[in-house]
């Protein structure tokens, strides 16, 4: 008797696992790290707050309170986050500039990530000739003064939004595409990579399924990097004119405004700043997460 | 069929390697492997045995049109693979396939266990249907002496033993006519050696697959070749039947093996004569004139510097070739 519950307790145990993918596996790790969890759930809150700009404040975003100018956090007449310098509504600007920074944040991003993870991993592992011709247009490309080409395309194509996704998409994955061949080398001369080559796999599926899985880890930590700096990139060009336009604004153009007077209304630093902060916050931690998540080997 | 399934015909893969400065540099060819030839019958294991860098890996890869070859024929039933285009090469894929050295290696580290094995069933058999994919994955686990129950997990939660038992399922699931082993059990356990070794066997009774075997481990290749090619600088010294080459060792490069080889018993290994060559491997950049192996023989003389021995048969009538000048002495 005794036996006989020992070795159904032993059947029990042996029990296959229940069949997952990379992916589901992933995303049960994911949502097992607390710290990404709550990023993911305040980024989440932040884009809504964003989308729903229009009826979370009592105020139009463009709309100049001639006679509350600079003016702190006051609860009476619902300026949460107090006022701008011509006498506008902060709160509903700052969930304003959310949508720009986010979306360029993201966009620009998942780009960079697209192009520069194909190329260099097709650089990679092609090899030869064709890795030194892609690489020394990826040189070529890092030459080009990047205000040059923003400038260039403004003139081509006009002013645009858009053209700053595509701008910043179309320089930032340069890195990525160089990151991307330096672990591809790597990992093409591991043997799982010849016996796939021997099991007559295609060249195509050998680069999707066995080297860009592999070359993940370094990816992911440095997109997390890159969503800040394109953020940041995004408020430079828009200083300088070419980006956002007014009365349209962003985190960055709400920042480099707060930052000049910081000294008599420090508000106008703080919010936008402690958005830009908790966000990138939050995607650091979330491309932690993914990092270990994707890993089998980290349980 | 009484024919070879595979036969190899003076293959010569050689390396051009860069020597010199940035601006006098040139290119210079590295001979890994030199004018080999050889025939494989369908269930016959071939050892291949020698020290390292002596083209031994290069060859088994050159087989499989891995390396590209640089001259020379591999006949695989009848059909030149070097003369195949991408897609007919591609075709000819599930009928050989290669276990590596280093278990873990081989395995892609973030896919299952399932996926791995099946992945050769996905690229040739697209139609297969899952549930049918999953009973083939099993049935193949099953044979190689893994629990079925593991399809799911992932290569580092196994041993090296269990990893190299799951390689061997990936290039059985085809049902390949020749696996290419190459230095498959160097690098476990002597205990997992055993296990890996016989099962091996048991898989080439059971399938009648021809093995070429890769190995610098002379007791292993006793035990599982029934003939063994010796290879000394991308070259052949001496091939023969097990017995043959065992017990009347001609080459004195295969002497010089065989004397290495520990005894495991105190007193014989005391006793015995060992054959202690001198020197290293000389650099494959730069061979030797004549026998590759002159500048360590013991015999060599000088018609050794001047002439290439050939291959030839010392006549017992068993195909028992060496490449030597001195072998009858």
């Amino acid at each position: 008797m005794i036996h006989t519950t020992a070795s159904a307790d032993a059947m029990a145990g042996m029990e296959e696992l229940e069949g997952r993918s990379l992916w589901q596996d992933a995303r049960i790790r994911l949502f097992r790290n607390k710290a990404a969890v709550v990023s993911m759930v305040v980024l989440g809150i932040i884009a809504v707050m964003a989308v729903l700009a229009p009826y979370l404040s009592p105020h139009p975003y463009d709309e100049v309170y001639w006679e509350r100018i600079q003016m702190g956090p006051d609860f009476e007449n619902a300026h949460w986050f107090g006022t701008d310098g011509n006498g506008r509504d902060l709160f509903v600007r700052t969930l304003y500039g959310a949508r720009v920074s986010l979306m360029v944040g993201i966009l620009a991003t998942t780009v960079s990530l697209i192009i520069g993870v194909t190329y260099g991993a097709v650089a990679g592992y092609v090899g030869g000739r064709v890795d030194n011709l892609m690489m020394r247009f990826v040189d070529v490309m890092y030459s080009l003064p990047f205000m040059f080409f923003v400038i260039l395309l403004m003139v081509i194509f006009g002013r645009n939004i858009f053209l700053i996704f595509i701008a910043l998409g179309a320089v930032e994955w340069l890195t990525m595409a160089r990151i991307v061949r330096g672990q591809t080398l790597s990992v093409k001369r591991k043997e799982f990579i010849e016996a796939a080559h021997a099991g007559g796999v295609s060249s195509v599926k050998i680069i999707f399924r066995h080297i860009i899985p592999n070359v993940l880890g370094p990816v992911i930590v440095y997109m997390t990097l890159t969503i800040p700096q394109v953020i940041l990139t995004e408020s430079f060009i828009s200083f300088l004119g070419l980006g956002v336009q007014e009365p349209l604004t962003s985190w960055g153009v709400l920042i480099s405004e707060g930052a000049r007077v910081m000294e008599q209304s420090p508000w106008m630093l703080m919010f936008p700043a402690l958005f830009l902060a908790v966000t990138l916050f939050a995607f650091n931690f979330i491309g932690d997460g993914l990092r270990d998540a994707l890993d089998p080997k980290d349980r | 069929m009484t024919g070879p399934i595979l036969s190899v015909h003076g293959l010569k893969v050689h390396f051009d390697i860069r020597v010199g400065g940035i601006l006098a540099g040139r290119y210079q060819p590295l001979k890994a492997v030199d004018g080999v030839s050889f025939e494989l019958q369908p269930g016959e294991t071939l050892g291949i045995v020698g020290e390292s860098g002596c083209g031994k890996s290069t060859l088994g890869r050159a087989v499989l049109q891995l390396i590209p070859p640089t001259d020379g024929k591999v006949v695989w039933l009848g059909e030149d693979l070097a003369h195949l285009n991408a897609e007919a090469l591609r075709a000819k894929r599930q009928e050989m396939q290669i276990i590596f050295q280093d278990p873990l290696a081989s395995l892609n580290p973030r896919m299952t266990i399932g996926e791995i094995i099946s992945e050769p069933l996905r690229t040739f058999e697209p139609g297969i249907g899952k549930a049918a994919m999953k009973a083939r994955v099993k049935d193949m686990m099953a044979k190689v002496g893994l629990l079925p129950q593991m399809i799911n997990r992932y290569p580092h939660e196994f041993s090296g033993g269990q990893c190299q038992r799951i390689g061997i399922a990936r290039a059985m699931v085809l049902g390949p006519k020749l696996i290419i082993c190459d230095e498959p059990v160097s690098a476990l356990d002597v205990s997992i050696q055993a296990q890996i070794i016989n099962l091996l066997m048991r898989l080439q009774q059971e399938f009648g697959l021809s093995l070429l075997f890769i190995s610098h481990d002379l007791s292993v290749v006793r035990h599982i070749s029934h003939r063994i090619m010796v290879l000394y600088l991308g070259k052949i010294m001496e091939i023969a039947d097990r017995a043959s080459i065992y017990a009347a060792p001609r080459h004195p490069y295969t002497r010089a093996l065989i004397s290495a080889v520990p005894i495991p018993d105190p007193d014989k290994e005391r006793n015995k004569r060992r054959v202690v060559l001198q020197g290293d491997l000389p650099s494959p950049m730069a061979p030797p004139s004549g026998c590759v192996f002159r500048t360590r023989c013991p015999k060599a003389s000088e018609l050794c510097a001047k002439e290439t021995p050939p291959l030839e048969e010392d006549g017992s009538g068993d195909s028992h070739l060496i490449a030597c000048h001195h072998w009858r002495e």
